[in-house]
Formats: C-alpha cells, structure tokens, sequence
C-alpha cells in the first residue's frame, strides 16, 4: 500500500501530467496556478521532459503546439487572464487535430479581475473559445486526487481524438491541499499504445512530423484554400465532436435517483453540494446531486433522465450562471431549474445555498 | 554533357503563386539547394509562417507546419526541444518576424534556441496588399502610409537584425540580399552557415535577406532589384553583424 502524500491540487495536476508521460511543458506565471508551473519546472527534467517558463502565454500555447507537432504529450497551464491569451492557439491546435493539454485554474473575472476562486471561464472553455467551429475536451475536477486522475485523462483523450482537452479547474481546487495515494493513475491504462517513447509516436501517430526518412514529407496546416476544402475539415471534426459527444460523457449521480430536488454543479462547488445532499438526506429530504465530469461533452441524456422525477433543480456555480445554460437545454427548458452564483471570486456557502432551497415559490412546490 | 545546373531534390517541381520578379522563389531555391547539399532533406522540420510563403510547404519537399502569425519561433522551439536530432528552420517574413511576432523571435534568440530562422525582409505586408512593414524605409509609400513613412507618425524601420545582435544566446547573423547574382550566392553561403551553427549546437542563428515586391512597390522588377541595392542596403547594411 503506498503511504498519503500531502499534494495541493496544481501540484496533483503537474504529477498527473508526469504519470501520463507528458514529455513538455511551457508555461507563464500568474496566480492561483504558479504551483502547477514550479512543480513542472523541477519534476518534469526529474522525468525525462523538457520545462520552458515562455515570454508569454501566447508563446507557452505555440511551443506546445510544436511539441504536439512532433507527437510529444504537452501541456500548458494558467489562469483565466492568461488562458484567453492563449485561445489563438488552441483554434489552431484544434483545426490542426494535434492532442494537447491545457490547465486554466480560474480565477476572478471579467478584465484582471482578482486571483480568487472562480467559474466564470464555463462559455469559454465548453464553446471553444477561440475563433472558428470547434470544442475542446473540457474535464472538470473536484477533488485534489481528480486534478492528477483527470490530468492523466486528459493526455489519453487528447491523443485518442487528436484535439485538444482542457482541465478546468478553479482557485480553490489548485491551492486545496488534500492527502492523496500518488499510484499509476486510474486512467493511465487507457492508452497505453499512446505512451510518449520515439517508438509508440511512430506507431500511433502516423501524422507526427519526425523528418522525412523513409517516408513521404508530412504536412501541418489549417490555411485551406481550395474549394470545399475548409468546409470538408469541418465535416471531419463535426463528425469527431459526435463521437465524442457519444462515448466519452462523464457525470457522478449521487443519490440523484429519484431525487425530488436535483443540485447541479460541477468542480469545487460540485463538491460542496456533494457534502449538503449528505447532509439533508439524513434529514429525510429527497435530495440528489448531478455533477459533470466533463462540461463538453455536456451530460445531457444522464441530467434528463434523473430530472424527470425531479421537482426542483438548483444549479450552483461560481459565476452568472453559465452552466445553466446547458441544463436548461438538457432538461428541455423545463421551468423548473433555479439558479445561484456567486461572481467575481465570491465562494458560496453550504448556508446561502441551502437558505436558497429553503424558499418556496408559487411554482415550486418542493422546499426543505 | 556535365550537368551543370539542376533543380533541388527538395524543391518541388510545380509553378509557384509568386509574382514576377519577387524574392521568395529565390530564397527558397537557395534553402532547398543547401538542404540536399548537406543532405538533410529527411531531417528537417520547417515552420511556415503566414504571409506570402504561407504556402511554401507547396514548394518544399520536406516535413513542414505552418505556424499562427508571428508565432514560428515559439512552435519551432517545441519542435527542436522534442527532437533535437531534427534540423528545424523557421521562414518568416517582415510582418510576422519584425511586427507581430517581435515577442516570439527575441525571447528563441535570447534563450539561444539552436534553430535557424530565415527572415524575408522587402519592407511590405505582400499577401494582404501592400500596407506598411516595421521595416518599411521612411518615405516609403504604402496603402497605409500613402504620403509615405514619417518617423514622426510611424516612426524608424526596425533593425531587427542588429537587435538581436547583441543577445549572448545568438551563434550567427547576417544581412544578406538577393538583387545580384553576387549577393545571391552570399546569401547561399549565409544559409549554410547558418545550419552548420545548428548542426554544430552553437545555438540560435538567422539570415535577414533583403527581397523584392515588385507589386507592391510598383516597381518593374529590374528597378525594384536596383532599389534593394540602393535604397534598402543604405538603411539596413549587408554582412555579418555578429559571429560567436
């Protein structure tokens, strides 16, 4: 059995990232995530890779888009200021169909905004981002242990859909500190074949741009220009995003069957919701929770399914309701979903959110 | 007969979209003539850039990415850390080297990247039309400086070249051009150098090569070759400005 480590969860995202082989890292600092960039800086030389603090986070995005170029895992980090510097980037990865791994620690915004916890970067992260038809990967941890075991995650599925994936984590969940079991991560196994030696990227990833021997030159691009050509790449990755969207859609249910007041929310606020669905259902209240692992693909069919019981459905977030946006859609705009957020680095509390369900509205017929 | 001369192994055969009397084709050319010399063609990883040669993996016969504007330093960085083997070379022209990528190239010289970078300066934003370059010369008339370049308003064209000179990380640069058969081969000559530095690990290393836009400048093309030896060569001088 191996002993508990101490791990804040930026730091449980850099060993994540190591325990998927992630080969380089670039990065620029800004806080809340300046453990994750100083965790790379001394593990990932200790592990075989190369560590770059970049001039900027426009630089960090295209080193990393290099090494992708190569079939090298890569991954960059930072927080919600620094991840929109680096949405140019991401469009190109994505139209280019290279893997990468993209960690935003969200912090405060709009504008500078301020370095506490925060949701606000939801649109951002689940609608592209940048510019152009595209989505990226969006896994949301909850835990300091999900921050490693979803970081690994995010390699495996970066490489098995040649797009990008994001981590989207927030300030509270990168500065926690948690003990955790430091084994190959649970996710690991998936992609074994993807592994990051010279051998595995000439096996896996026929488009990697090596040098020429023994082959016909290789090409890396996203300027399409002939007739049809851009419209028959965005067939391509349209009919990728589907696959997607069917086989890799991850949510926790907890006691969410049969529920009559649903809690959605996801990342450290998923958590606490956890905690307040624990606590009332020793009270007797039917109460359940959905929380999404990954926000794109949403989990819509799983929140419609456990809704249709439901009577209320209370959706939490750190920000003006984004999210909310999703589960309105995936419970057929039903008027029965609520909202409470708390914006601009505002945490909400186990007894704001629980006064909220306290209230009981002409249309609502369920309180606690 | 002895074959005297002949075209590249790695320059593809097939008509180029450039226009008449523009410098590309021959920067180009002298690349792929040095990369077979040396016989690196199934070694090299190219960064294209966004501008005229944006599509100059067209031309080339070897692996190649294109790059988002400015940004073929930083891509090329990742490239050669991961694959250090490789030979990696980035061409890029004024407005992605000198304008928006100023960031990108400094910080790949300062920290002594062992790439090389092949730097298209003719004073111009040719794919889009014409419009002023950081290294457009003062008076110099453009779509967007259309009573030409002040230093008041646009202020000096950029010496990037000599800039970058004084970083300890950089191993070579030279200013070489390509509007005589002379210069030509100099620049031939340059770029060899340049990838004898990276072969030799010596770090970060970069060709400037004054070009050509007859379209742009509104110049037939014998004036526009004389306009580079005369008028560029006055502002931005030929040689080597630093060797280590």
């Amino acid at each position: 059995m191996a002993k508990k480590i101490l791990m804040s969860g930026n730091e449980a995202c850099g060993e994540g990232a190591i325990l998927a082989g992630c080969k380089f890292y670039a990065g620029y600092p800004i806080t809340p995530q300046n453990e994750l960039i100083e965790y790379m800086a001394k593990r990932l030389p200790q592990a075989g890779g190369v560590f770059i603090q970049s001039e900027s986070e426009l630089a960090a995005i295209n080193m990393v888009f290099g090494a992708s170029v190569t079939g090298a895992r890569a991954m960059t980090s930072s927080s919600s200021p620094g991840i929109s510097l680096k949405q140019e980037g991401i469009s190109y990865l994505a139209a280019c169909e290279l893997p990468a791994v993209i960690v935003n620690i969200m912090r405060g915004g709009p504008g500078l905004g301020n370095i506490a916890p925060a949701q606000g970067d939801y649109f951002q992260a689940t609608r592209g981002g940048g510019h152009g038809d595209y989505h990226s990967i969006v896994l949301a941890p909850s835990t300091v242990l999900e921050m490693m075991d979803l970081t690994t995650l995010a390699f495996d599925l970066a490489d098995t859909y040649r797009t990008p994936a994001i981590v989207l984590g927030d300030g509270l969940l990168g500065q926690m500190m948690e003990p955790i079991t430091v084994l190959r991560s649970a996710y690991s196994v998936l992609r074994k074949d993807v592994r990051n030696t010279q051998c595995s990227i000439r096996n896996t990833k026929p488009w990697a741009l090596t040098g020429c021997k023994g082959r016909k030159p290789r090409l890396i691009r996203s300027l399409l220009l002939g007739d049809g050509q851009l419209e028959a790449l965005n067939d391509k990755l349209q009919a990728k995003y589907r696959t997607i969207q069917k086989s890799e859609v991850r949510c926790e249910l907890f006691q969410a069957a049969g529920a009559e007041i649903l809690l959605v929310g996801y990342g450290s606020v998923g958590r606490m919701l956890k905690a307040i669905v624990s606590q009332l259902r020793k009270k007797g209240v039917k109460i359940g929770l959905v929380r999404p692992i990954t926000l794109w693909p949403f989990p819509q069919s799983e929140l419609y399914n456990v809704s249709k019981g439901a009577k209320r459905i209370l959706v939490v977030e750190m920000s003006a309701g984004q999210m909310l946006e999703d589960v309105k859609l995936a419970v057929a705009d039903k008027d029965i979903v609520e909202f409470y957020g708390r914006t601009g680095g505002g945490i909400p509390s186990e007894d704001e959110i629980i006064s909220k369900l306290k209230v009981q509205s002409a249309k609502r017929k369920v309180k606690i | 007969m002895k074959k005297v001369f002949e075209r590249p192994k790695s320059l593809i055969d097939v008509r180029t979209h450039y226009c008449p009397g523009c410098g590309h084709g021959i920067a180009h050319r002298l690349i792929c003539e040095v990369v077979d010399e040396m016989g690196m063609r199934e070694k090299v990883i190219a960064v294209a850039p966004v501008g005229c040669a944006v599509i100059a993996y067209d031309y080339w016969d070897f692996d190649v990415t294109e790059a988002a504007h400015g940004r073929p330093p930083a891509v090329a960085t990742g490239i050669k850390r991961m694959r250090p083997e490789n030979i990696v070379f980035t061409y890029q022209g004024d407005g992605d080297l000198a304008a928006i990528g100023t960031a990108e190239i400094i910080h790949a010289a300062n920290r002594g990247e062992n790439i090389s970078v092949f730097f298209i300066n003719n004073g111009t934003y040719g794919m889009t039309g014409g419009q002023m370059a950081p290294t457009t010369l003062l008076s110099q008339v453009t779509t967007t400086s259309p009573k030409g370049r002040t230093a008041a308003m646009e202020g000096y064209p950029l010496k990037i070249s000599e800039m970058l000179a004084i970083l300890p990380g950089v191993s070579y640069i030279e200013r070489t051009s390509i509007h005589s058969p002379r210069e030509v081969l100099k620049t031939r000559a340059a770029i060899k150098k340049s990838f004898q530095k990276q072969i030799e690990n010596k770090g970060f290393s970069m060709v400037e090569i004054l070009s050509t836009c007859p379209t742009y400048w509104k110049k037939p093309t014998r004036e526009a070759m004389k306009w580079v030896g005369h008028d560029m060569i006055a502002y931005y001088p030929l040689g080597v400005l630093v060797e280590r």
